[in-house]
């Protein structure tokens, strides 16, 4: 409201001030954006967050890859440090058919792909297990509550020495690496997913006759369902984070490794490319998790 | 059939963060019969609730203990934190079934599931139970809504929805946290010929909390008062409201009877009383 007034005010005094009056103005516009505003039916007024906001997405990715465009072609900057999009996109198409360092695109990206989700699956039966059981056991939760704890903030390059020393500098210390960053976040999301379960649920599975193994079942693995999942999500989020610093070490295939040589021989376009295959690659699972969501947990925040 | 007994119980809530213990109930001796229909009528917060989980199984009292025929009923450890799952003697059982305040339908089950979760549970088959569902609901009148998520139900139907799950589960006991409260005043009339007729045919033991003065009359077969801090029992009534009108099939009438309307008065003045000496917060 007292807004509103001071920029009455200011139209007032300013003698240019008509079109100010017919059009709103921009502190009008971003009042009316941050406001609750009206809603159909079957949304719900002051939600946060509400309403569609894919458009502007596309806006944003569009005006940056059109000023990368304008930049580059115009030559106002050096290519060694941001190459032309069309540059890049030769490039791709060089690594996809004839290769770099050894290896082509495709043979980098299975490679990467087979590390980080190998570490991901491996994560999923061994992660979520451990964390539901330290939801509902005290004894897996005081064992392993502290170990995971601990490591957790630590940054993977800090133990990846230790991880090397340990197992060597083959494939297996690259996929322990990754393994051990998506643990941790997958672990506790299930262990929080198995503490949000409502107690009133379980207390009507048990005066309904059940036994404690049903209600783990029927009750408590269903409700950390929707947790599960976004643990998921975080956990292959930090496994594509660690595979750079797992590809640091005797590799000789993967993405993070073609971006690593490429950046030791200053070629920038295979750096960004690298950058834009791991970026479309994350980005596609997790719009296959969020389908999965949608699918699996419909019920989810409702 | 065996008869419900609370033998001195007290519980007393632990002190949040270092805060004030609660004595949420407070030396409570009462006795379930066979086949009664009992009535707790109480301002919010007197330990309604409480009392009726101690029943339950679903906490452990104090003092005192409870007893369910022969068999001590222990209740669960206590939980502090929610869901540890520590070893349980007794506790909660199917020949208690319990209709909750909220929260606890099961998301991810569509409305006839949710109903017929408690016979899936003890293993009986999809066709049988589907069946035994179905009838409840059609009771309850959500035969059109099988298939519907709960999470967008209303919250009248939702309560419908968990009356029809505990009475499709068939137990010797009924534990109704104010069943009916969030109902229009039709169907919450329809609902209480319902539950009364279920109780006659079955003669199962019921105990019902409720806030509305006129339903805690014309349903309970003995209706107790309590009041808060601490949560006792002050008043116990013996009725035959429902009686009456199980034989004249007119629950406006029955209502309007010149006992109901004094024993209305009656018990008004008493809660209203409790108020003024306990002074609402
Ligand atoms: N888990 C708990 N921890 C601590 N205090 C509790 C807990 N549950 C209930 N209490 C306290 O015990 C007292 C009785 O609560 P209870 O839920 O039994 O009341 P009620 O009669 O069911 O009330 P209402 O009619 O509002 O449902 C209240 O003062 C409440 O604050
Ligand atoms: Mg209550």
């Amino acid at each position: 409201m007292s807004a509103t007034k001071a920029l009455d005010a200011k139209a007032a005094i300013s003698p240019a001030g008509s079109p100010q009056q017919s059009s709103p103005t921009l502190l009008q516009r971003l009042k009316k954006i941050f406001s609750a505003g009206p809603v159909m039916p079957g949304e719900s007024y002051g939600a946060p967050g509400r309403g569609k906001s894919a458009a502007i997405s596309l806006v944003t990715a569009s005006a940056l890859l059109l000023l990368w465009f304008v930049t580059t072609t115009a030559g106002w900057i050096d290519p060694m440090f941001l190459p032309s999009p069309v540059a890049v996109l030769a490039r791709f198409w060089e690594v996809l058919t004839e290769g770099f360092a050894n290896a082509t695109l495709l043979e980098h990206t299975g490679w990467s792909m087979m590390r980080v989700f190998g570490a991901f699956a491996l994560a999923l039966v061994t992660a979520v297990p451990i964390g539901i059981l330290m939801g509902v056991n005290r004894v897996a939760r005081g064992l392993f509550d502290p170990i995971i704890e601990f490591y957790r903030p630590l940054p993977p390059l800090a133990y990846l020495p230790l991880v090397i020393i340990w197992l060597g500098i083959g494939e297996v210390s690259k996929v322990v690496l990754i393994y051990m960053s998506i643990f941790a976040p997958m672990a506790l999301s299930a262990r929080a997913g198995v503490r949000s379960v409502a107690i009133e649920q379980i207390h009507a599975a048990y005066s309904m006759g059940a036994s404690r193994w049903q209600v783990i079942r029927h009750i408590i693995l269903k409700s950390a369902l929707p947790e599960i999942l976004t643990g998921m999500r975080i956990g292959i989020g930090f496994g594509w984070t660690t595979l750079v610093a797992a590809e640091m070490v005797a590799a000789q295939a993967g993405l993070g490794f073609m971006v690593l040589n490429a950046a030791e021989f200053l070629v920038t376009d295979v750096v960004i490319m690298g950058i834009v295959v791991i970026g479309i690659i994350a980005y596609l699972f997790d719009m296959l998790m969020r389908y999965a969501e949608r699918k699996l947990v419909p019920w989810k925040g409702k | 059939m065996s008869r419900l007994q609370i033998h001195d119980v007290s519980v007393v809530y632990p002190g949040i963060n270092g805060g004030e213990q609660v004595r949420a109930l407070s030396d409570i001796n009462f006795t379930i019969e066979p086949g009664e229909f009992v009535v707790a009528l109480g301002a919010s917060g007197c330990g309604k609730t409480t009392l009726l989980s101690l029943m339950a199984g679903f906490i452990s009292p104090t003092e005192g203990y409870l007893t369910l025929g022969d068999s001590q009923i222990d209740g669960l450890p206590r939980v502090a934190c929610g869901v540890d799952l520590a070893d349980q003697i007794d506790g909660p059982g199917k020949e208690r079934g319990v209709v909750f305040q909220k929260h606890a339908l099961l998301p991810w089950l569509n409305v006839i599931e949710n109903t017929e979760f408690g016979l899936k549970l003890q293993g009986v088959g999809k066709a049988e139970r589907r069946q035994r569902a179905a009838s409840f609901l059609k009771l309850v009148g959500l035969e059109d809504f099988h298939r519907h998520p709960v999470y967008q139900l209303s919250g009248g139907m939702q309560q419908r929805v968990g009356i029809a799950r505990a009475l499709t589960n068939d137990p010797k006991m009924l534990l109704l946290d104010e069943p009916l409260g969030a109902l229009d005043a039709l169907t919450r009339e329809v609902l209480q010929e319902l539950l009364l007729d279920v109780w006659k045919e079955t003669q199962k033991m019921m105990f019902f909390i409720t806030h509305s003065v006129e339903e805690a009359l014309f349903m309970a077969s003995r209706l107790i008062i309590m009041s808060p801090r601490p949560g006792r029992i002050t008043h116990e009534f013996e009725l035959d409201f429902n009686e009456r009108f199980l034989e004249c099939r007119d629950a406006r009438k029955v209502k309007s009877m010149p006992e109901f309307i004094e024993m209305r008065e009656q018990v008004l003045s008493i809660i209203h009383g409790d108020e003024a000496a306990g002074g609402l917060h």
